[in-house]
């Protein structure tokens, strides 16, 4: 029987980036995770002071596990306004956004950042597999997708430190750099002010090969910026904090939800600004018209909750009787000070009925149940967000 | 001398589904017998030992399809029942590679990957929209089938419980289970898929036991058939009965015994007695006979009307609808003892795909030809197979180190073609050799040392199934699963829900809604449609109720 075609067997289960080995190396918890098939760490030390990292010196965390596609050619442009909802024709080249896009029910596929280089050449980073729909979405256009995941891999170096340390690691340049511009530092070395802490932060893209080095220059110089390695839990509380969304949690996306209706548009969300209905067809488009300026059937909200136990899960009430809504996303701010959340509200509710709204928060105390009601606010502003964040260039701390 | 005993109720055959009904029955308070034609219960879910030291599950081979609430009410696992999922599965081509299904998330994304990169991301839209059907039929399993022309208060809330699912789908959920019911498995999964591979691995389950190719329209069903099981709430998932499929009907039958139930072997029914339009019950071919107001037939309906029921006691509009319903033979079994593990040079050592359901179908065409063979009255030259070796999980299949295999072979006619002449006197022990060779050498192309692995083999033809389980020409689900003789029309229109032009006489065998598989919803409906007759409905219990 001839052997010749067989191919390399796949691996099984969760497989390492290139930044496993260093990263095994700092991992005391040793707690992982499985972040699109690869290992990730949810804890390396402690997520308190990790979580403290991020919001007082400089944190670096391994974001190549991401999906990530190159959008290219004469059409790449119109391919990716197809796509997303919002008119990537009034960004800049060198500039990122943020985007949601759609089925053609109008319900969010997934989001991320739309990195443009040129109308001819745009980047896509997401959570979710998403090669098929691109595809599907660029049939007939003069346009190449093409997946990167496992080529290009990323880090996010945030903090308020983080430029000190990118200048210390001679990367200087990056202080042009405004809130959500990129530019090709070095070559192979792409740095966008881009980040998932609402802070001053970067993210670096380099080749899947490149990035140990990358990670080991960055560490080098990052000794008096008192640079520490994180996990995705003490992310997950600067997420919160700078009013994130994350795709599985606080929406379901609508081509892996098996159940029906479990959909919802970027409306719904929270997101009518990034809906451009003036650009023309793009997916989702009619199905979205009716919601426009009047909303959707659900409501994501940013809330403040009474008390001080965080209220992950819990169900929402409106006059401490009818069942509104449920919150996808809750924690205690330690740099606020407040009882945060993302919660899914159903309309009105939350968007023009936001008073007598209670959250029913259970409580274990050491084997002892409390069940707790405590009032909470609709807050339009994301709970966390700084002057450094966004000074160009910016300061040194 | 020969017996004359009085039942409540008597279950003509000790199937799954003649089992469960009894169970029902039974715990409701009434005195049920069930009779059986062979020495031993389960009719096709069944262990036998044949060989020394080996269990073959002789029929059917996996499980999925039981219903769980039957599981509960009736006790199962406290009987012995034991299910234990299985991890993938994969298909060999000729030259040495293959797809593997992999039950991690990650490795079947790669996999398919590896094959076409675009099948990785269609398959998680396959998988949606196949899961959303499942979920949509579901709730019908325990349920009677709607009756549309009916104007009775219980068929109109059938007929609106259906409506209202289906309006809680919505317009394209909608369109697609229309589609579901009546497409082809192959042109669904064109739709879908790029790779041959892939598309062949994923197309056995839509012709798995029925007289049709991957091409030939409702064949799109029969896949959404075998993936609306569950174990342990995993809908899609396929396990093994601990001890082979006689496990579930070997807790059945001690189920029914200790509700008190009599189980008398041996002997088949003759005729089942008729008088003045009413069932007054069954004569046996020993001479003995039992008398009750109820008897349920676990046989399916050609066997039940056209062999043991007098026709003059049987409307012709209904015999003619008998007669020309579907239960064509198309596929055979060999259960096979080995000595090793075979070889099987393209998967890694001890690769969890091996563990799983193993093809060796490569196209949706070949798997077209396959068909075609049996159309002229020939097995398939390259037949499609599903086959397993459960010993590798089950200990108590096999003697320590050696393998117990499964192969459910497809297609096999029942009527094979010999010289000009189609007949099942063609099946002898030199046809069933050769249909056994030429399983064989298709199994070489992904266990190459095959042939001198095995230490016996059970060669089972659409003949021999029929003969030994009572199965119409061999058809595993007592009749196609197409949607002619499905839902209200199954097995025929008009007489959907159970019952027969006989008073008392039910079917609850799978000729019945909602059709084959081990999952023994026909006969805990047909229990409770009984029951309903009886003024004791409220005695089912609360899950199948």
């Amino acid at each position: 029987m001839p052997q010749a075609t067989r191919k390399s067997h796949v691996p099984v289960g969760a497989i390492p980036t290139p930044l496993h080995a260093r990263l095994e190396a700092l991992s005391t918890a040793r707690r992982w995770t499985n972040w699109a098939g690869f290992v990730s760490p949810l804890v390396l030390d402690t997520a308190e002071f990790e979580y403290f990292a991020i919001r007082n010196q400089s944190t670096l965390f391994d974001i190549s596990p991401m999906h990530k596609y190159r959008i290219t050619g004469p059409d790449a442009l119109a391919v990716v306004n197809r796509l997303v909802t919002r008119d990537a024709g009034r960004m800049r080249d060198g500039r990122v956004g943020y985007a949601l896009w759609c089925d053609e029910e109008g319900m969010v596929i997934d989001d991320g950042t739309l990195f443009r280089f040129s109308d001819t050449d745009f980047r896509l980073c997401c959570q979710e597999p998403m090669l098929g729909w691109l595809q599907e979405t660029a049939w007939g256009f003069d346009a190449d997708i093409r997946d990167e995941s496992h080529e290009i891999a990323g880090l996010a170096l945030q903090g308020p430190t983080s430029y000190s340390l990118l200048s210390d690691a001679g990367l200087a340049a990056a202080a042009a750099l405004g809130p959500f511009d990129m530019a090709e530092i070095e070559p192979g070395l792409v740095i966008s002010r881009t980040g998932f802490t609402g802070d001053l932060g970067y993210e670096l893209w380099t080749a899947w090969d490149s990035v140990a080095d990358l990670w080991d220059r960055l560490w080098a110089a990052g000794a008096h910026c008192g640079l520490r390695a994180i996990g995705s839990q003490a992310l997950d509380i600067c997420r919160i904090e700078a009013g994130f969304i994350a795709a599985g949690v606080d929406f379901q996306p609508a081509h892996a939800a098996v159940r029906l209706h479990r959909g919802r548009s970027p409306i719904e969300l929270g997101f009518e600004k990034l809906v451009d209905f003036g650009k023309g067809h793009f997916n989702g488009r009619r199905a979205l018209l009716p919601q426009r300026g009047t909303g959707g059937r659900h409501h994501l909200a940013r809330i403040d909750i009474a008390g001080f136990k965080p209220a992950g899960g819990a169900l929402i009430y409106h006059r401490k009787k009818k069942e509104v809504g449920h919150v996808t996303s809750g924690v205690w701010s330690p740099t606020t000070k407040r009882n945060i959340a993302l919660a899914e509200f159903r309309a009105p509710y939350g968007r023009t009925v936001t008073d007598n709204l209670w959250v029913e928060i259970y409580v274990n105390q050491e084997g002892q149940w409390d069940r707790r009601i405590v009032p909470l606010t609709v807050v339009s502003e994301p709970f966390f967000r700084n002057a450094r964040s966004r000074a160009t260039p910016p300061g040194p701390f | 001398m020969s017996r004359h005993d009085r039942y409540d109720a008597i279950i003509a055959g000790a199937g799954h589904n003649g089992l469960t009904a009894a169970c029902y029955l039974a715990r409701a308070g009434l005195r049920v017998l069930v009779v059986e034609k062979n020495d031993w219960v389960g009719g096709a879910a069944v262990s036998r030992s044949l060989h020394e030291g080996w269990t073959y599950s002789n029929c059917s081979y996996v499980c999925s399809l039981l219903r769980r609430e039957i599981v509960r009410d009736l006790e199962l696992p406290r009987f012995g029942l034991q299910v234990i999922p299985y991890e993938g599965g994969a298909s060999f081509t000729r030259d040495g590679d293959y797809f593997a299904y992999f039950s991690d998330h990650d490795a079947l994304r790669r996999e398919m990957a590896r094959h076409s990169p675009a099948d990785a991301d269609a398959y998680a839209r396959f998988s949606q929209t196949v899961m959303r059907q499942c979920r949509f039929i579901r709730p019908f399993l325990l349920r009677n089938a709607p009756d549309p022309a009916s104007l009775r208060p219980r068929d109109m809330g059938e007929l609106l419980f259906l409506i209202r699912k289906a309006h809680g789908l919505g317009r394209r959920e909608l369109a697609e289970t229309l589609r579901f019911w009546t497409l082809s498995i192959g042109d669904f999964l064109d739709e879908h898929f790029q790779s041959d591979l892939i598309k062949a691995h994923l197309a056995g389950s839509g012709i798995i036991g029925t007289g049709l190719g991957v091409y030939s329209p409702g064949t799109a069903y029969v896949l959404l058939h075998h993936y609306m099981g569950d174990v342990d709430g995993t809908i899609g998932a396929w396990g093994f009965a601990r001890g082979g499929m006689g496990a579930i009907s070997n807790a059945l039958a001690a189920s029914f015994q200790e509700a008190g139930g009599t189980i008398v072997t041996g002997s088949g029914i003759d005729r089942f007695l008729v008088s003045d339009g009413r069932v007054t019950g069954v004569a046996l071919e020993n001479g003995d006979s039992y008398a009750a107001p109820v008897v349920a037939s676990n046989m399916d309906v050609k066997r039940t009307f056209l062999k043991h029921t007098d026709r003059k006691h049987l409307p012709e509009d209904f015999i003619r609808a008998v007669e020309r319903f579907k239960i064509r033979g198309s596929s055979g079994k060999l259960n096979i003892a080995l000595d090793a593990l075979p070889d099987i040079p393209a998967a890694p050592r001890g690769a969890p795909f091996l563990r799983g359901d193993m093809h060796c179908s490569t196209s949706l065409a070949e798997l077209e030809r396959a068909y075609d063979d049996w159309k002229e009255g020939r097995w398939s030259a390259e037949p499609y197979f599903d086959m397993l070796i459960p010993s590798q999980i089950d200990p108590t299949m096999a003697p320590k180190g050696k393998h117990m295999m499964t192969v459910f072979v497809q297609y096999a006619p029942y009527d094979l073609e010999m010289n000009g002449v189609r007949s099942a006197d063609n099946w002898n022990d030199d046809t069933r050799k050769a249909f056994a060779d030429s399983v064989f050498d298709k199994i070489a192309q992904a266990m190459p040392d095959i042939r001198d692995r095995v230490v016996h083999a059970e060669i089972r033809s659409p003949w021999d199934i029929e003969n030994e389980v009572g199965l119409t020409e061999g058809n595993i689900f007592q009749g196609e699963l197409t949607f002619d003789q499905l839902l209200f029309n199954r097995p025929v229109p008009g007489y959907a829900q159970y019952r027969t032009p006989i008073a008392g006489l039910y079917l609850a065998g799978s000729s019945a809604h909602p059709g084959g598989g081990v999952m023994a919803a026909p006969g805990a409906n047909a229990a409770r449609e009984i029951l309903r007759g009886l003024g004791k409905a409220g005695r089912m219990p609360d899950h199948a109720a």
